[in-house]
């Protein structure tokens, strides 16, 4: 059985656990053991801010994710099969399609001359076009359409499992539909919000394509902190550090998370 | 429940807008590519082909969809048989080991994607694979590694392991048991693991971004740089095929995923 799995544990070995494992050496090696590299990450303003504002913008898409995704599942939940799928299939719709193919799209409808510019101009309803992308703005519009799957298929997954017959119980009591709703729904859904906030900050901290081709060089997130520090400076300590600091934030939340949900939960939606 | 009470009336407006926002940019692509203006106009002045003939008479871009192809391609090859066997045993053995062994296979989904391209490329940068063909191949396979893994585990869960005991008892070694019994009938979910394992490897970008260079630079790569420098309609003509392309493979991968269910 171990010789089964060997070749594909060999593949991961030498193609993740390696070069992580090296990121992390090199972060503190260079021409001997040295903590530098941490010391700058820790106080250097540009590092710093950086990083709080990957942590601002990922805390921001999650929540605004779940305000859009909530409703969705919710509906979803709620429908007759066949429409349900219907809009499961239009939530994994864009999933399969390029995270680049997307960034492009929202180039062509955020940008001067855009297509949202141009028909708002059209209504007479500005005269000057709006900085809608190359800004913050734009990365966070552009990062919730990409994480918002993997919002609404936990929430669905787990509103699928509450039963109904609790929803009628607290409406043969008498209570209001919304006070069901707070009291009975909202609640049994939790593990889901859990599992959906996980995955969308998570991922989100790791953005590269998104805020750099939306975010006009002014919204550096962490990771492309360690491409510019690779690619432009050849700060390869530095890098290093930057990522094994992103790693373990990411393992930190995952590990945090298992405390409250098992992390198959999240993983398993794709 | 189908009250039209004002809060269902609000559930569905929001639903809905939400589900535009998520589909508008999906199909926004394909009108771009067919337009003939140089520069974003909407509605596009008239219908034309040029974007994609300008794609199609490029040889930088048809090298780039050629070493995208090829990748993609290999990487299947390669992966989905790791990534059977792998599934297969984690499914049978009863090791304790085996449960590490599978969270180490999902890692890829875990760390973050910049994380594994910066580590790759000091890798490579070691032993020479940078700007390589197999270097690129291998990246995909093992990002490429979880979806064949995740799938196919998902298709033992419906298999009934004594039907392999009784092929073994009836004097099959348990290769060709495997071959006879448990494949025919996992196969579509190794199928639809294939898929997106190929879709994967046909979309990334980060890893390629580090690592390719020279002649092997697959489509995305050259994607990336062009984006970051002007909004050719040349990339909504490739986005519109690129797009086409995942969603006949998603198509596909779901038909067989439901014929086993």
């Amino acid at each position: 059985m171990l010789a089964l799995v060997s070749p594909a544990l060999l593949v991961i070995l030498a193609l993740i656990v390696l070069p992580v494992g090296w990121l992390a050496w090199q972060s503190i090696y260079h021409d001997g053991f040295t903590l530098e590299n941490y010391r700058r990450v820790f106080t250097e303003d540009i590092y710093w801010r950086s990083f709080a504002l990957t942590f601002e913008i990922s805390l921001a898409v999650t929540v605004i994710a779940l305000l859009l995704g909530y409703p969705v599942a919710y509906l979803a939940n709620s429908v007759p099969k066949g429409w349900s799928i219907l809009i499961l299939s239009l939530v994994v719709l864009p999933f399969w399609t390029s995270v680049l193919v997307r960034a492009y799209a929202w180039l062509a409808l955020l940008q001067r001359t855009g297509v949202i510019n141009q028909l708002l101009r059209y209504l007479d309803v500005i005269s000057e076009p709006l900085a809608l992308v190359h800004n913050t703005f734009g990365t966070v519009v552009a990062t919730v359409h990409i994480l918002l799957p993997f919002m609404v298929l936990p929430l669905y997954a787990t509103m699928q499992k509450i039963p109904g017959d609790l929803m009628q119980a607290g409406a043969s009591l008498g209570a209001s539909p919304s006070l069901t709703f707070f009291r009975v729904f909202l609640p049994l859904s939790l593990p889901g919000v859990l599992a959906g906030c996980t995955m969308v900050f998570v991922l989100c901290l790791g953005f590269y394509i998104t805020p750099e081709l939306l975010g006009g060089g002014r919204t550096v997130m962490v990771s492309m902190l360690v491409s510019r520090n690779v690619e432009l400076y050849n700060q390869f300590g530095a890098a290093s550090a930057v990522a094994v600091v992103l790693l373990l934030s990411v393992l930190a939340i995952f590990f945090v998370v298992s405390r409250f949900i098992s992390l198959d939960r999240v993983l398993g939606q794709k | 429940m189908m009250r039209a009470s004002p809060a269902r009336i609000a559930l569905y407006v929001i639903s809905t807008l939400v589900l535009v926002y998520l589909i508008l940019p999906v199909l926004i692509i394909a009108p771009i590519s067919f337009s003939s203006a140089r520069f974003l106009t909407f509605p596009p002045p008239s219908f034309s082909l040029r974007w994609y003939q300008q794609y199609f008479a490029n040889p930088a871009w048809m090298q780039a969809t050629q070493v995208t192809l090829t990748v993609a391609f290999l990487t299947v090859l390669i992966a989905t048989p790791c990534g059977v066997a792998a599934a297969y045993a984690i499914s049978q053995s009863k090791l304790r080991i085996m449960r590490v062994i599978h969270m180490a296979l999902l890692l890829p989904l875990v760390v973050p994607i910049i994380i594994t391209a910066v580590g790759i490329f000091f890798v490579y940068a070691k032993v020479g694979l940078v700007a390589t063909m197999p270097g690129l191949v291998l990246a995909n396979v093992m990002l490429g590694l979880p979806y064949v893994v995740i799938s196919v585990l998902a298709g033992m869960q419906s298999f009934d392991p004594a039907q392999e005991m009784v092929a073994r008892s009836l004097g099959m070694n348990r290769l060709r048991s495997f071959f006879a019994v448990t494949l025919p009938q996992i196969k579509s979910s190794v199928v639809a693991g294939g898929i997106f394992a190929f879709i994967s490897a046909m979309d990334e970008t980060i890893v390629a971004l580090f690592i390719s260079g020279g002649q092997y630079q697959p489509l995305t790569k050259r994607m990336f740089t062009a984006l970051r420098d002007e909004i050719d309609p040349t990339i909504a003509a490739i986005s519109t095929l690129m797009t086409a392309a995942s969603f006949l493979l998603v198509l596909a991968a779901s038909a067989r995923q439901k014929k086993t269910g």
